[in-house]
């Protein structure tokens, strides 16, 4: 007897699911799969809530214990991990209800909006590399957006087996400098056509194929991004002395209309005077 | 040097000065254009204790502008009513400017300098 195609696909699939005899959890659907392993929606009987199961693929078992070094709200907290009945392993975590990035910036998002998500992004990086964890594969997809807006960065120290060329760094070796990399391209990702100038420098800056050109740190890029937003002239832009001229007029508006007025209150007597 | 009393002080009397200063573009008033500019600068330094007093306690530039302003226009119309010029108040030739000044030291005042420092919680 032949067996058709989609009974095949349906036999291949319903042998990958998960053993989760033996543990608190109940298999509710998947959620998505890539090389590293498989994600799954599953209920936790004891706390009757809703958990993130991921099965990993055993070269990459370490994983959660690298998640759970970084308590941090942009880093979805591992609950626990273990081996299923089948031999894998696994770790529940928390499930993120929200769209990954490139989702989330589908719609018009002002660019204030846009620097936050970025600046959540990179808080989470410069405290992972303060602990000396490198992420690896930063990209839009490894970006939550939470319904509240909160942001979370997943998967992390998984080096990408295909990668995502515009977002990996040309390095040999990647390193701290690989997520900065990383991160300048996911910040040119959320900017729109009309970018100012010194967020496109920052950017660039960010994603030089010389590591040593880039900025030394996540703290120095995230520096850079506080200056633009606060009006001032930011590190990685030599910016032209009438965009300089423009920036002071544009911070110092008020006062500059004041002190025209003052000028032409006083031409405006010394004429009278002179009718 | 944050404090926003010292420091409305400082631009009353600078600001001041430089606004009596002024005078010399009218030949009249030259002769008695030292008067002038300290007339002017202790006004310039009272209209920049009050903002500054005012900034300490009210975190909002336009407030500052107007009580700057309206503090600057008072005392220069107190000026403008003690002086004769050509045997006439010069009521405009000191309020306009004087209202003007009296806004730049209130708008300078808020957003220069630090309030006092709060109380640390027991």
């Amino acid at each position: 007897m032949e067996l058709s195609d989609s009974v095949l696909d349906h036999l291949r699939h319903v042998s990958e699911l998960p053993d989760l005899t033996g543990t608190r959890y109940e298999l509710e659907s998947e959620i998505g799969r890539g090389g590293m392993g498989v994600v799954y929606a599953a209920r936790d009987r004891q706390l009757n809530r809703l958990v993130a199961l991921k099965v990993l693929d055993a070269a990459l078992a370490g994983e959660p214990q690298l998640i759970a070094r970084l308590e941090h709200p942009a880093v979805v907290p591992v609950y626990e991990n273990g081996t299923l009945a089948d031999g894998r392993a696994f770790y529940a975590m928390k499930l993120v209800k929200g769209v990954p990035l490139d989702g989330y910036f589908a719609a018009p998002r002002p660019l204030p909006e846009r620097l936050r998500v970025v600046r959540r992004v990179g808080e989470a990086l410069a405290f992972a590399h303060a602990r000396g964890v490198i992420h690896r594969d930063l990209k839009p997809a490894n970006v939550m957006v939470g319904e509240f807006g909160e942001v979370y960065v997943m998967d992390w120290g998984v080096e990408a087996v295909a990668g995502t060329p515009a977002f990996r760094a040309p390095d040999r070796e990647l390193d701290a400098r690989s997520d900065i990399y990383a991160c300048g391209a996911l910040l040119r990702f959320v900017l729109s056509t009309a970018t100012p100038p010194a967020l496109g420098a920052i950017a660039a800056k960010a994603m030089s194929a010389d590591a040593a050109v880039r900025y030394h740190d996540v703290s120095a890029l995230l520096a850079d991004l506080d200056r633009f937003q606060a009006g001032m002239a930011v590190e990685a832009w030599a910016e032209p002395w009438w965009h300089r001229l423009r920036r002071f007029a544009e911070r110092n508006i008020v006062l500059l209309v004041l002190l025209a007025a003052y000028a032409a209150a006083k031409f405006l007597l010394f004429f009278l005077r002179k009718l | 040097m944050k404090n926003r009393i010292l420091i409305g002080l400082l631009l009353g009397l600078v600001l001041g000065a430089l606004d009596g200063s002024s005078a010399w573009f009218y030949p009249e008033a030259r002769p008695v254009l030292a008067s002038i500019m300290v007339g002017s600068t202790i006004k310039g330094m009272l209209v920049g204790l009050f903002t500054g007093w005012f900034a300490r306690k009210v975190q909002s530039t336009g407030w500052g502008i107007a009580v700057g302003s309206g503090i600057g226009l008072l005392f220069a119309f107190l000026v403008a009513a003690t002086d004769t010029l050509n045997g006439r108040h010069p009521y405009l030739e000191i309020m306009f400017p004087g209202f003007l000044v009296g806004a730049i030291i209130g708008f300078l005042t808020q957003r220069t300098g630090t309030g006092p420092a709060k109380a640390e919680p027991s």
